[in-house]
């Protein structure tokens, strides 16, 4: 199934953690707040796709199945 | 305030014939106009349900979603709330508040008749903070007090700001907290007001809603198109004779709505359909277009709330766009990143523009900005904001490389589109 990456713009504070953690995916804008590509992800990039979400200190970050 | 001529004895069917007196039709009134309403139980859910999905209405808040099934996806939850959402935010829009003053007892019929569509023993009705919370209040006790209504609505009010009658706003409203947009998913008719399904419905949806299950939904299809049936509110105003709201069959051409508001005062430069959330047309190719979404898809545009506002050649659509981008940002609920920071960059961006400022660049960085917010944010602010922008600089390309060069063709600075100056979100 394929995985795409939703972020709640109301939680998210642009502390920038999921760029560094997944830099394939997730850019900085120029104010710091996450562009995230919108191309499904990869097993390969599963994991690590994760571990950005996790590690989000407001929780704005969670992988959906669809969609945005 | 509002416009009639002859042609409205034929196609208004919500606005009375006097409504440019701006007179209440009382309850006494309304009765004798239209009829009492079919008594409590008299009418199934299922019955109303498939008379409005015969009908074929749809939102007029903006969105145009159909109204049938967005009572049955409501009614399939448990306790559902019923919302009739008289808080228009569009400045240019008063087709609302017009209504809300003229025939308020329509709107309250369409909401009991809602309520028993999905089975609602919870409603409300929700205005901005204004006279129509007092008037509104005394209507819905004297209904009360005479027992006409099953379920007696309570009346919420919200400060007048753009966002504040969107869905999302409105639930977090009505559950004590402040006007603005929640964060989606999910939606408010599956999880809404105290977390039931809400349904949430523009006040001139209720008040077809009203009519149609009078009249039926043959009548109702008598006016509009096939894919789009009924008439709509439409709020004109700019450069025309008479500014006001005019009730038109849906996809009537913009020349003949702009005609019913008194004609054009001037010569046409562009036309704005769909308020600030919808986009410019150039006044050439706006004028055989019917006021339709399937008439104004194909040019990037919506009907949305039937806001119109025709632009003379007097007139900088650069400097009215800037100063209402302005105006947007400082509308934004400041709860998103990318809006909070993006939209003000716009503004100031398109500010200089409009101020003739020669920088290289300007207008590429007004369309990166465009890409940076678009899709990001918990409400459809940013987007729609986007699609007004982008629609101007297409419509005003010309004026654009004249203000580039450091010219300017307007000979009239006077404001044109109405930026109240209200505040914006949570600050």
């Amino acid at each position: 199934m394929n995985q795409t990456l939703a972020v709640n713009w109301i939680a998210c504070d642009g502390r920038g953690l999921c760029a560094e953690l997944l830099p394939e995916r997730i850019t900085p804008d120029e104010w710091g707040f996450p562009v995230v590509d919108g191309h499904p992800m990869g097993p390969d990039l599963l994991p690590d796709a994760r571990r950005a979400v996790a590690a989000c200190p407001t929780l704005a970050l969670r992988l959906a199945a669809t969609g945005r | 305030m509002s416009v009639l001529c002859e042609e409205t004895a034929v196609t208004a069917r919500l606005l009375p014939d006097d409504a440019a007196s701006g007179r209440l039709r009382d309850l006494a009134a309304h009765q004798q106009v239209f009829g009492a309403p079919a008594p409590a139980g008299a009418l199934t859910s299922t019955a109303i349900v498939a008379m409005v999905e015969a009908a074929g209405l749809t939102g007029r808040g903006g969105a145009g979603f159909p109204m049938a099934r967005k009572l049955k996806a409501v009614a399939a939850g448990g306790s559902p709330v019923v919302v009739a959402n008289g808080a228009e935010g569009e400045p240019a829009s008063s087709k609302d508040k017009v209504l809300l003053s003229l025939v308020p007892h329509l709107v309250l019929d369409g909401l009991q008749l809602a309520c028993r569509a999905v089975g609602a023993t919870e409603a409300y009705v929700y205005v901005h903070e204004g006279p129509l919370v007092a008037m509104m209040s005394s209507i819905i006790s004297t209904r009360a007090a005479l027992g006409i209504d099953p379920v007696t609505p309570k009346l919420v009010s919200a400060p007048a700001r753009f966002i504040s009658g969107q869905e999302s706003a409105v639930v977090s409203r009505l559950d004590g907290g402040p006007a603005l947009p929640m964060a989606v998913p999910p939606p408010v008719y599956l999880k809404g007001v105290h977390k039931s399904p809400t349904l949430v419905q523009n006040v001139e949806t209720l008040a077809h809603l009203a009519l149609l299950v009078r009249r039926g939904s043959g009548w109702f299809r008598s006016a509009g198109t096939e894919a789009e049936p009924g008439t709509m509110l439409c709020s004109v105003t700019g450069a025309v004779a008479h500014k006001g709201v005019v009730e038109t069959p849906v996809g009537t051409s913009i020349s003949a709505v702009l005609e019913r508001a008194g004609g054009v005062d001037g010569d046409l430069q562009a036309v704005l359909v769909g308020g600030y959330h919808g986009a410019w047309l150039p006044g050439s190719a706006a004028l055989d277009l019917p006021l339709s979404l399937a008439g104004l898809r194909p040019h990037g545009a919506t009907p949305g709330a039937g806001v119109v506002v025709a632009l003379s050649t007097r007139t900088c659509g650069l400097v009215e766009t800037a100063r209402v981008v302005d105006y947007l940002a400082a509308q934004s609920a400041r709860q998103c990143g990318p809006c909070l920071n993006g939209l003000p960059a716009m503004a100031e961006t398109l500010g200089r523009l409009a101020r003739r400022d020669r920088t290289p660049g300007l207008v590429e960085r007004v369309h990166q900005l465009a890409g940076l917010v678009e899709r990001r944010g918990a409400c459809h602010h940013p987007d729609g904001t986007v699609r007004f922008v982008r629609s101007a600089l297409t419509v005003f390309a010309a004026e654009v490389d004249r203000h580039l060069a450091g010219g300017c063709t307007a000979t009239d600075r006077a404001a044109v589109l109405p930026t109240p100056r209200t505040r914006g979100g949570a600050s």
